[in-house]
């Protein structure tokens, strides 16, 4: 009877933890078919030709370079707009805030930002930025509306990586005689830059593959855009209305490679930064 | 006498006028703040307070923009024919959003039904059951899934998925079951994640305790960690709903788009979220409108979500 019990308790044991195997082996199976397929299909189609080119005719021969362009001025933009608010505002809420009715609205609304739909983001963009103040499709009006975008990203990292500084390097500076800005500036926020440069390149990394904010801020045209008041096409954009044509699938799978490649360089990036400074603290 | 050496007081600054020169030359300089340094830190204060106002103020013109140009829908249709009408067709008049919604409902549930276990497995093998070897594979495998864009989810659902699904189910392969699919490992990620750090936070010694009972570690996990962690699990899936419902690029490409109630799971379908995207090149005037007014809705669905996140662990914190 009770060897039963056991035999049949060892046995549920040995199931359930098959399946939980299972389960990573599916989450991890889903990402490597994934990659594999983008890049067996799209390998061909990365040369030089196809990188810098333009592209031409109505299929959308010849290269892309113009929409890498356009994904890296906004990306970079929207980066250079988020960032400093961001970290402003993580200090406040990490150093400075006391809890109370304000703090509790500004961490729910953050939150809230953080679950916009993108697509509702994207009409936001274009009623806001594009038609409302006048900005017509443009880098900057898509920009603007991918930092909101970042913005909680970028925030939430922040305060993180600032209370991971442990409170004596606070008091040492205090006991010093420095003034609370002194610390932050000096002490604090120097000893959380790795992750909140992670932070940042992680929300850059999204921001360089969303579409649905983009298409309505940024417009369809092809161009490679030099000043932040002229529209372009960005990558994900180009990736999907070939996807939708149907007709010219290499340069699709070309298109969705280097895509996939740029923001995995960007995770991959933040990955290698955090790694390198935890081994920093560790010694 | 040491008691008359005031505490330097760095975090909170005296005020510049109440400021008493300490007694005896061994206090000099320890509480004075310059009025420059003083007013600095409070302007610096002020700036940060505004910075992180801004993710408020994002929320509140958001929604005055899009409701700005969605809220003439409501007056000329009025809320209840728009949330409870089943036509939508926008090129005769016709703006009920109810098949809409419960089409978002239907693939945001499927893609719940299929990614939520998938998505806790794999948190409960990263916490409890992996080597630490394995899980340093793993886990960058589930953080890398977070990072790949939509588009190209929905790209890979179109040209390998589809196809698969079109020749073993017949039909064209467009439909619910192929956004499910889709979708389910695209919230797997988010779910994983947060599961994973619910797991991790419950103490240590309650594994033990259960082991020293004579549990396996199945009985451990299923009836130990899971409930102890259970308010986290289910915070993980509100967000993981929340991207599911709000998931446009993905869907677009795989749900065929046709505004009716799909007849059946391979039957092409539309939803809140990739109306907008097949109408917006071509609608105008009160259609445009309407358009708006789904992102309106699809907004306040996301706030939802989040609000019941905050009410799931205010109720978790008053029960534990």
């Amino acid at each position: 009877m009770q060897s039963r019990e056991r035999i049949s308790k060892t046995l549920t044991n040995t199931l359930a933890l098959g399946v939980i195997w299972l389960a990573a082996i599916v989450t991890v199976g889903a990402l490597g078919t994934i990659l594999l397929y983008i890049i067996v299909n799209g390998i061909g189609q990365l040369t030089p030709a196809f990188i810098f080119g333009w592209p031409h005719g109505v299929n959308m021969e010849g290269g892309i370079w113009p929409t890498i362009q356009s994904t890296l001025y906004v990306t970079t933009l929207a980066m250079l707009i988020t960032t400093p608010v961001a970290i402003l505002a993580a200090v406040y809420l990490a150093e400075y805030a006391v809890q109370g009715r304000l703090v509790s609205t500004i961490r729910f609304a953050a939150d809230s930002l953080a679950s916009v739909p993108s697509i509702v983001m994207g009409l936001f963009g274009l009623a806001a930025f594009v038609e409302g103040i006048g900005m017509g499709f443009s880098v900057i009006a898509a920009a603007l509306a991918l930092s909101f975008l970042m913005l909680p990203i970028v925030m939430r990292t922040t305060e993180e990586a600032i209370r991971a500084v442990p409170k004596y390097i606070r008091w040492g500076s205090y006991g010093l005689g420095a003034t609370k800005w002194q610390t932050v500036s000096r002490i604090v926020l120097p000893s959380a830059t790795p992750r909140i440069v992670t932070g940042v390149i992680l929300s850059a990394g999204r921001a360089a593959g969303e579409t649905a904010v983009v298409i309505y801020t940024m417009g369809t045209m092809i161009n490679a855009p030099v000043l932040p008041t002229q529209p372009g096409r960005v990558m994900p954009v180009h990736l999907m209305l070939l996807a939708q044509e149907g007709i010219n699938l290499p340069a699709a799978f070309g298109t969705a490679l280097l895509l996939v490649l740029m923001v995995l360089g960007f995770n991959l990036t933040a990955r290698y930064i955090v790694r390198r400074s935890n081994k920093g603290m560790q010694r | 006498m040491t008691d008359s050496l005031p505490a330097p007081s760095v975090g909170e600054p005296v005020e510049p006028g109440r400021q008493e020169t300490p007694t005896g030359s061994a206090g000099e300089g320890l509480s004075t703040i310059s009025r420059a340094t003083y007013v600095r830190e409070a302007v610096l204060r002020n700036l940060f307070l505004v910075c992180a106002c801004v993710a408020v103020a994002g929320v509140a013109l958001i929604f005055l923009f899009v409701g700005w140009r969605g809220y003439p829908i409501f007056a000329k249709v009025g809320i209840g024919a728009f949330l409870g009408g089943g036509v939508w067709h926008p090129t005769q008049g016709d703006f009920g959003i109810l098949t809409l919604i419960v089409n978002s409902l239907l693939a945001t549930v499927g893609a719940l039904v299929l990614g939520a276990p998938l998505a806790v497995g794999t948190a409960v093998f990263l916490s409890e059951v992996a080597g630490p070897r394995v899980r340093e594979l793993v886990r960058p495998a589930v953080e890398l899934l977070a990072g790949i864009p939509s588009v190209v989810y929905g790209f890979f659902g179109l040209v390998l998925l589809r196809p698969i699904v079109a020749k073993v189910f017949g039909g064209l392969g467009f439909g619910l079951f192929t956004v499910w699919v889709i979708l389910a490992v695209m919230i797997v990620p988010t779910i994983a994640a947060i599961s994973e750090d619910a797991l991790r936070s419950v103490p240590d010694g309650i594994r033990e305790a259960s082991y020293a009972m004579g549990a396996t570690k199945w009985q451990t996990i299923w009836r130990v960690l899971l409930p102890a962690a259970k308010i986290g699990i289910i915070d993980a899936i509100i967000l993981g709903m929340g991207r599911a419902i709000g998931e446009t690029m993905a869907v677009v490409m795989v749900a065929g788009n046709a505004p009716v109630i799909p007849n059946g799971i391979f039957a092409p379908f539309l939803t809140l979220t990739t109306v907008i995207v097949m109408d917006m090149p071509y609608a105008a005037g009160d259609h445009r409108t309407a358009l708006f007014g789904v992102a309106i809705v699809l907004f306040i669905i996301s706030m939802i979500f989040v609000a019941s996140i905050r009410l799931v662990s205010r109720l978790g914190r008053e029960v534990g």
